[in-house]
């Protein structure tokens, strides 16, 4: 079916409207081709027995009622080899390093069909990422979402690359180094939508310098790139993730950033077709379509590897009431916060943990898994800190002197939680040991009856007898 | 679902259109909610709008590459769910097609389109047990036999709700199908354990009651403040990550209903692989058995197709209608009716039909008001009774209570369980909030709770009530000034208010023993936090410092009775200790 038409009748934004004589495929790929002779590919959004709208990808500048239009009989798919990993290819899927062409083992739909719920697996397998912040706190397991809420400014990309640098699983590494290395490997995809050159810089050469780009597979829109790009840019990641994943075993980290500029390139396609619009202009499928991404992560039983996916955000004014926080919210598996405050205290990272949360936490954590006191200690520093950081509202009207001895225990609690527990720089990587006696260290200048969600057994065991006396003394 | 429709396949039409869920077909003759087969790989869809010779249809599954031009098959028959033995334990996308039929027939773990499977297993013998014999004369609804379907379900056969009755003429006993004829009537009709009904119509029954029997759920704030009955309905609405999930799978494992319909609308995969994963291994406190033997899980994922996310609530309501045909009191959660309000927004918005608030179809409200009229106290036809009570979690954006979701549905349902992101940020769980949430069951309920726990339930209640109110009113006051400024019979009541929250209110869904608390432990924890009380006010009033009655070291063992197995002698023992080293004060 590779009929060409020269029917044109619109053009409107990424949009292009023909005419046709012979049914066309809903999704189906286009190729279009200009006067002056290049080529622009494009997805069939609305197919009809007399017209179709395309959307297309590389922009429509050049694109006139004279240039020729190609259905080729098939959705867009993505070349998939092992082979990908160590190369860089652009937001569209083509190599862009300089490399050989990838000579795919299959071609998958970049659409992917939804794992049936049935055949899933609950993640449970704890990932130590050496970030006390959410190892100790927001626990990331094998096949979770978990995305960094973002401002623009702050440093989520550091958070990211150290993340995907320190990132393992304890007891598999004891396994691998017994069995020789038989346990799955770790891969790393880097899905990039219009970020700038500087921070793809950033990530490339963090990746080289760590020798961590033969393991993994980069895909880059950057900000100059095509905006309509960026809707295919995930899936292709994707795409490949799965791959790696179900059929050669690998344990995937996905890294999509940003997910900001994915739904605005939504908003002006949707408001290219005339679309009723969302709140705040967003289309009101975006939840839907969002959701057909963030659920690509996961566990399959039976099967070796894992997506976990790892996607950024910048915030829109920092609301993270803002449709796309919000609505990825609503599909994730929990979200770690970024602080602006924090940043500018030079915490490192500056995550803000009282808003930030891992729902697969309680299943990833514990006896056997990580420690027995692990879930205690962070649901008792959550309450600790959160008392903290109100009673902190109150000292700028009445001052420390005015707050029962208590109070103040808990504000330096709060503060030392940060400026300790949550501070400890983009290079540091603490074992979960560590985080958890750092945890015991902070809550043992708290009296032993505060304590109220710790288990008494494990207070026995971990409180820091002395520690109260000597703090408060060296503090005041 | 309903496969029997599929043989009488009818006229044939052709695609005019694709737009993603939404087809448009040319010269289809059908009829509105028809259920037709679309494109040469016969996807599913449904008739939701016919003008002139266009029918739109909406697509239970992934359209592409279907193209215009591919036939377009009607059945016939409006989208129906099959009934009978098979039902429990099982898990369905939202049109009925089991999943692990699915995943067997696809042979992977990815949901493939255009394989059909039937809601109940056809080829499956049961042991039916007659309860009607020759001779016999029955109506509709009729239970004429009993299959013992789970360890604790007996399933009722019933004669079919649209049936003419007659007279018995033959009766069969012993392992049959569901497809065989188990009893037969003298007009000829052939009654068989499977029996289908149209998802969109409610089935019929007698006379709806006022529940006067609460559900009881096994959480404290739910039993103890906001209870909902059997029978009842209620919506959970919060900001995302604020605890409508756990609190809805909280319901579904503890509540002391006899069957639970779990509808996953439009939420995420996990979440039903942890109901699959956990629930078998979970006993029911009241039977002893496995909780998945009474439930009946409907999973349309955020990821699967969204027409199936609009089709999965009504699938849901519709097998509950049927057990509470049984006499059987249903449970049904629905996470999330946002999601399913919003697939109706989709759909709606690919028909260019007329958006109303916030771009939702004008009819948002009504289908609302429909689906919760689905659940009550119900006198069935067949004289039993039953009830089906139904629980939706409500996603409102931005957390924000105004939106068109939120403001429906709480115009209809009677019980408000309101999440706060602020509680949950606190990790007070479940952070429902006290000040906001209501029951409107409270009064009907209390004589059960009288009658079934303690004469003194609802005293006891309004004291907790009363001490909150003041709480939040001094709230204010330390905001401004501190807490040490206010005068010490204040103080106190903050820290009795602080057991209350800390003890009473939270409940650690994730710990072992404090996940399910029986209403005597509400009512016994609560009367351990009254008696600390009673006896540091009379303490006070003799005189003694505020400073010492905190210091008092029994109180703070009050947050640790949630998490007791022996809690009846641990509150006995507390209670003692509280009263003998307070009075040591003076
Ligand atoms: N009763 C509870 N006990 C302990 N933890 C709880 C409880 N309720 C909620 N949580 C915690 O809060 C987290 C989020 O809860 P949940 O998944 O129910 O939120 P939700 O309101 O359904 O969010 P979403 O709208 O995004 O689906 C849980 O993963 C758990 O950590
Ligand atoms: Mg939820």
């Amino acid at each position: 079916m590779q009929k060409e038409y020269q029917t044109i009748t619109e053009i409107s934004g990424p949009l292009v409207f023909a005419e046709v004589d012979e049914p066309v495929g809903y999704d189906e790929i286009v190729e279009i081709e200009t006067p002056d002779g290049s080529t622009r590919r494009g997805q069939v959004l609305e197919s009809t027995s007399d017209f179709v709208a395309i959307q297309v990808f590389e922009g429509t500048e050049g694109i006139d009622r004279n240039s020729s239009v190609r259905f080729l009989g098939e959705t867009l798919q993505m070349k998939l080899t092992e082979d990908l990993l160590g190369r860089v290819l652009s937001g569209s899927g083509e190599p862009i390093d300089g490399g050989p062409e990838i000579e795919p083992d299959e071609e998958r739909p970049i659409v992917g069909e939804a794992i049936n719920p049935y055949s899933r697996e609950y993640p449970e397998e704890f990932i130590q990422t050496g970030v006390s912040a959410i190892d100790g706190m927001n626990t990331l397991v094998r096949g979770q979402k978990l995305p960094i809420f973002s401002g623009s400014g702050l440093p989520h990309s550091d958070l990211a690359l150290q993340i995907a640098r320190q990132a393992t699983v304890p007891e598999e590494d004891e396994a691998a180094e017994a069995d020789d290395e038989e346990g799955s490997e770790f891969a790393v995809i880097f899905g990039a939508m219009g970020i700038t050159q500087e921070e793809a810089n950033e990530f490339m050469e963090d990746f080289e310098r760590t020798g961590a780009l033969e393991r993994s597979v980069v895909f880059m829109n950057l900000a100059d790139d095509p905006a309509v790009e960026r809707t295919v840019t995930p899936r292709l990641a994707l795409t490949t993730a799965e791959y790696l994943a179900f059929d050669k075993g690998y344990h995937v980290l996905v890294i999509l950033t940003d997910m900001t500029n994915y739904c605005e390139a939504l908003r002006e396609i949707g408001a290219a077709r005339e679309e009723v619009p969302g709140r705040r202009g967003y289309p009101g499928y975006m939840y839907t379509d969002l959701a057909q991404l963030y659920e690509r992560a996961g566990r399959i039983e039976g099967q070796e590897g894992s997506v976990t996916q790892i996607p950024i955000l910048t915030m829109p004014g920092d609301d993270d009431t803002h449709p796309i926080p919000d609505l990825t919210g609503y599909i994730t598996e929990g979200q770690i916060m970024m602080d602006r405050d924090l940043n500018s205290q030079g915490v490192e990272p500056p995550v803000y943990v009282l808003p930030s949360l891992s729902r697969l936490m309680d299943d990833g954590i514990g006896e056997g898994l990580t420690r027995e006191d692990h879930e205690d200690v962070a649901n008792q520093m959550y309450a600790a800190y959160a008392e903290g950081e109100d009673l902190r509202d109150l000292v700028n009207i009445v001052g420390r002197e005015a707050l029962s001895e208590r109070d103040n225990l808990y504000l330096d609690f709060a503060d030392r939680f940060e400026t300790e527990f949550v501070q400890q720089g983009f290079k540091t990587n603490r074992s979960l040991e560590e985080t958890l006696d750092l945890g015991w260290d902070l809550l043992s200048t708290l009296p032993k009856q505060e304590l109220n969600r710790v288990d008494e057994e494990f207070i026995e065991t971990y409180y820091v007898e002395d520690e109260p006396a000597e703090t408060v003394e060296a503090e005041e | 679902m309903s496969q029997a429709t599929e043989a009488d396949v009818s006229e044939d039409g052709v695609i005019e259109s694709v737009s993603g869920p939404v087809v448009t077909a040319k010269d289809l003759d059908a009829k509105m909610n028809d259920v037709v087969y679309v494109g040469h790989e016969g996807l599913m869809g449904e008739v939701i709008e016919i003008e002139g010779d266009i029918t739109t249809i909406q697509v239970y599954e992934e359209t592409s590459a279907v193209a215009p031009g591919e036939p377009v098959e009607n059945t016939g028959a409006p989208l129906s769910v099959d009934l009978g033995p098979g039902m429990l334990d099982a898990i369905y996308d939202g049109v009925q097609r089991p999943l692990d039929v699915l995943e067997e027939k696809m042979g992977s773990a990815f949901l493939d389109r255009g394989v059909d499977a039937p809601g109940i297993d056809l080829e499956k013998t049961w042991e039916f047990n007659p309860e009607v014999s020759e001779g016999d004369e029955v109506e509709a609804g009729d239970i004429i036999g009993i299959v013992p379907e789970t360890p604790s379900i007996d399933h009722k056969v019933m004669v079919p709700p649209d049936s003419e009755g007659g007279e018995v003429v033959d009766v069969k006993s012993g392992d049959y199908s569901v497809e065989d004829t188990v009893v037969e009537l003298d007009t000829g009709e052939e009654i068989r354990m499977r029996q289908e009904w149209p998802v969109r119509s409610q089935r019929p029954a007698d006379e709806k009651q006022t529940p006067t029997e609460p559900l009881v759920s096994g959480q404290r704030i739910l039993d103890g403040l906001f209870p909902i009955a059997k029978g009842g309905t209620a919506a959970i609405p919060g900001p995302f990550g604020s605890g409508k999930t756990v609190t809805q799978h909280q319901l579904a494992k503890w509540a002391d209903a006899d069957i639970v319909v779990y509808v996953g609308c439009g939420e995420r995969g996990n979440e039903m692989t942890e109901v699959i994963e956990d629930f078998p291994e979970l006993e029911d406190p009241k039977t002893g058995k496995p909780l998945m033997s009474r439930t009946c899980l409907i999973a349309n994922t955020s990821n699967m197709p969204v027409a199936a996310r609009e089709s999965c609530i009504y699938t849901g309501i519709t097998i509950a209608e049927y057990f509470r045909d049984m006499g059987y009191d249903v449970a049904l959660m629905a996470d999330s009716t946002s999601r399913w309000a919003e697939a109706m927004r989709e759909i709606s918005s690919r028909l260019e039909e007329m958006p109303g608030e916030e771009g939702y179809p004008a009819y948002l409200a009504a289908r609302l008001a429909e689906f919760y009229e689905r659940a009550g106290y119900f006198s069935n036809i067949n004289g039993t009774e039953g009830s089906v009570s139904a629980i939706g979690a409500v996603s409102p954006p931005g957390g924000d209570f105004s939106e068109p979701v939120t403001q429906n549905t709480l115009r209809i349902v009677k019980t408000f369980w309101a999440l706060d992101a602020d509680l949950a940020e606190r990790r007070h769980f479940p952070s429902i909030n006290w000040n906001e949430s209501y029951s409107l069951y409270r009064d009907q309920l209390d004589p059960w709770f009288e009658d079934n726990v303690e004469d003194d339930w609802s005293d006891q209640r309004q004291w907790a009530i009363d001490v909150l109110d003041e709480e939040t009113e001094l709230q204010e006051i330390v905001q401004l000034v501190g807490k040490d400024a206010l005068p010490e019979d204040q103080q106190l009541t903050l820290e009795v208010a602080r057991y209350l929250r800390e003890a009473w209110l939270q409940q650690d869904a994730f710990h072992d023993v404090d996940t399910f608390c029986e209403p005597e432990k509400t009512y016994g924890i609560l009367s351990a936090i009254r008696t600390f009380n009673d006896e540091a006010f009379e303490a006070l009033d003799a005189g003694v410092p505020i400073e010492e009655i905190n210091e008092v070291d029994a109180a703070p063992r009050l947050n640790r009775i949630g998490v007791q197995d022996e809690w009846e002698s641990y509150i006995e023992e507390l209670e003692s200790d509280i009263q003998q080293q307070v009075r040591e004060l003076y």
